[in-house]
């Protein structure tokens, strides 16, 4: 049987969430492997949600966010920009491909990207194989 | 009646044996409700001793540094047999401590630099610990460091590298009172002797390390020294901070937070100012390591199994 990766998403209730829905409602067709989870703002993802996704059996973890600019809260994205950084460098420095944690700007318009982005990052997860992180 | 109290060191510097000297009189005051039946550092006994006791008749026992051999791991459940409390002491015990930074290196790398390639072990025949050597065998190097509570049931914690005085007389108390819980819920920021100093938002350009600035008696983090304040639990009194040192962390999270790490790492993304995507990118890549700066004392929490091998 092929490698199916689970990947857990982190969704904005404004842009991201809303860009899902779009691409639920253009009828786009993505891989079912992704379990999204909305939350109010990019902003909220604590990196704890990122090591205890990981910890918990996640292939990959996607955040989903404003562009740039559009943030609801006027700079919550800004932080996760950061915070993602600061988490691909920590988990390079565990032995963990810094890939398999991706940000992206997805506005609510943009169910195409959305479907896009998600396509590229499963079947980026794929090649790299199972996350050996698991507890 | 007296209290029947064991101390016993796994893989640890000593530090914590003599923090219970640190609280000074109140040892005095302590010795008339206690007995120690247990302290190898202190007094001689010997393992067997140990072993002839009765079940559970031991009623607390504190247990300081990490599980790095088998005679570690050995002790940690013959101890968890004998007493009633079993108390994980200090940091290494209750979450790995700097000795948890080796789970980043495997056993063959950790012997290399110890016994061959430190510049001030003198090693000419390349001698290297053996597990048996005629008819004498020495205990196994684990795999990797664990905690006590990777190996045992652990009753309470009593955190710090080593414990400080106002930390350990709560917690001693509180246990030989027969409670569990103690010690404070909030981070350090809370009892910082720089507290005022805090200004009401903090905007970081860049970060230095400690001697690479004039430090002017304010917040550290303030200052773009990296503390671990925030994310770190009070009851030290900020005795690191009051000798002008920015806190590593060694108390590790208050209760309520899980993953120390990754608390400081948030915090500190939303305290830098505002700049350009380039310029965050600079300001990052000058934090060197990740581990060694966010998870001191907890990298044993966060790779339990050893660094990771993603393949690829």
């Amino acid at each position: 049987m092929s490698f199916e990766p689970k990947i857990v998403a982190f969704l904005c209730n404004w842009c991201a969430y809303a860009g899902a829905d779009m691409a639920g409602t253009s009828r786009l067709k993505y891989p079912a492997n992704v379990v999204p989870i909305k939350v109010m703002c990019s902003g909220r993802v604590d990196p704890e949600f990122i090591i205890d996704a990981f910890e918990k059996g996640a292939d990959g973890v996607f955040i989903g966010g404003c562009h740039p600019g559009d943030c609801h809260y006027v700079n919550g994205n800004y932080r996760t920009r950061r915070r993602v950084k600061m988490m691909k460098k920590l988990l390079e420095e565990m032995g963990i491909n810094p890939k398999r944690l991706r940000l992206e700007w997805v506005s609510a318009t943009e169910g195409q990207k959305f479907a896009r982005v998600i396509e590229e990052f499963v079947n980026e997860i794929k090649e790299l194989g199972p996350s050996p992180w698991r507890k | 009646m007296k209290k029947k109290i064991a101390m016993y060191w796994g893989a640890g510097c000593g530090g914590c044996d003599v923090s219970l000297l640190g609280i000074h009189e109140k040892l005095l005051d302590l010795l008339d409700d206690i007995e120690i039946v247990f302290w190898p550092c202190a007094t001689d006994f010997k393992y067997e001793d140990l072993e002839k006791m009765p079940d559970k008749s031991i009623d607390v026992a504190f247990y300081n540094g990490a599980i790095r051999t088998e005679e570690n791991e050995e002790i940690a459940k013959l101890l968890r047999k004998k007493a009633k409390v079993l108390v994980a002491y200090g940091s290494c015990a209750s979450e790995g401590c700097v000795i948890g930074l080796a789970n980043l290196y495997d056993k063959k790398q950790i012997f290399n630099v110890v016994y061959l390639q430190n510049e001030t072990t003198k090693n000419e025949d390349k001698v290297l610990p053996k597990e048996h050597a005629n008819d004498l065998g020495l205990p196994k190097f684990l795999p990797h460091l664990k905690t006590l509570e990777d190996v045992v049931k652990v009753h309470a914690y009593i955190p710090g590298c080593p414990p400080m005085k106002p930390v350990l007389e709560e917690a001693l108390e509180a246990l030989l009172q027969g409670k569990t819980k103690f010690g404070k819920e909030v981070a350090l920021c809370d009892e910082c002797p720089r507290k005022d100093s805090k200004p009401e938002k903090i905007e970081i350009e860049r970060f230095y390390r400690w001697h690479e600035k004039e430090d002017n008696g304010d917040c550290f983090l303030a200052q773009g020294i990296i503390c671990m304040g925030p994310a770190t639990r009070a009851g030290c009194g900020g005795e690191c901070i009051s000798a002008n040192i920015p806190c590593t962390g060694c108390m590790g999270p208050p209760p309520k937070v899980k993953d120390q790490g990754a608390a400081m790492l948030s915090a500190i993304a939303s305290l830098l100012g505002d700049m350009d995507e380039e310029k965050e990118e600079e300001i990052m890549d000058s934090i060197r390591d990740m581990i060694g700066t966010f998870y001191k004392y907890r990298a044993a929490k966060l790779l339990p199994e050893g660094r990771l091998k993603d393949e690829s």
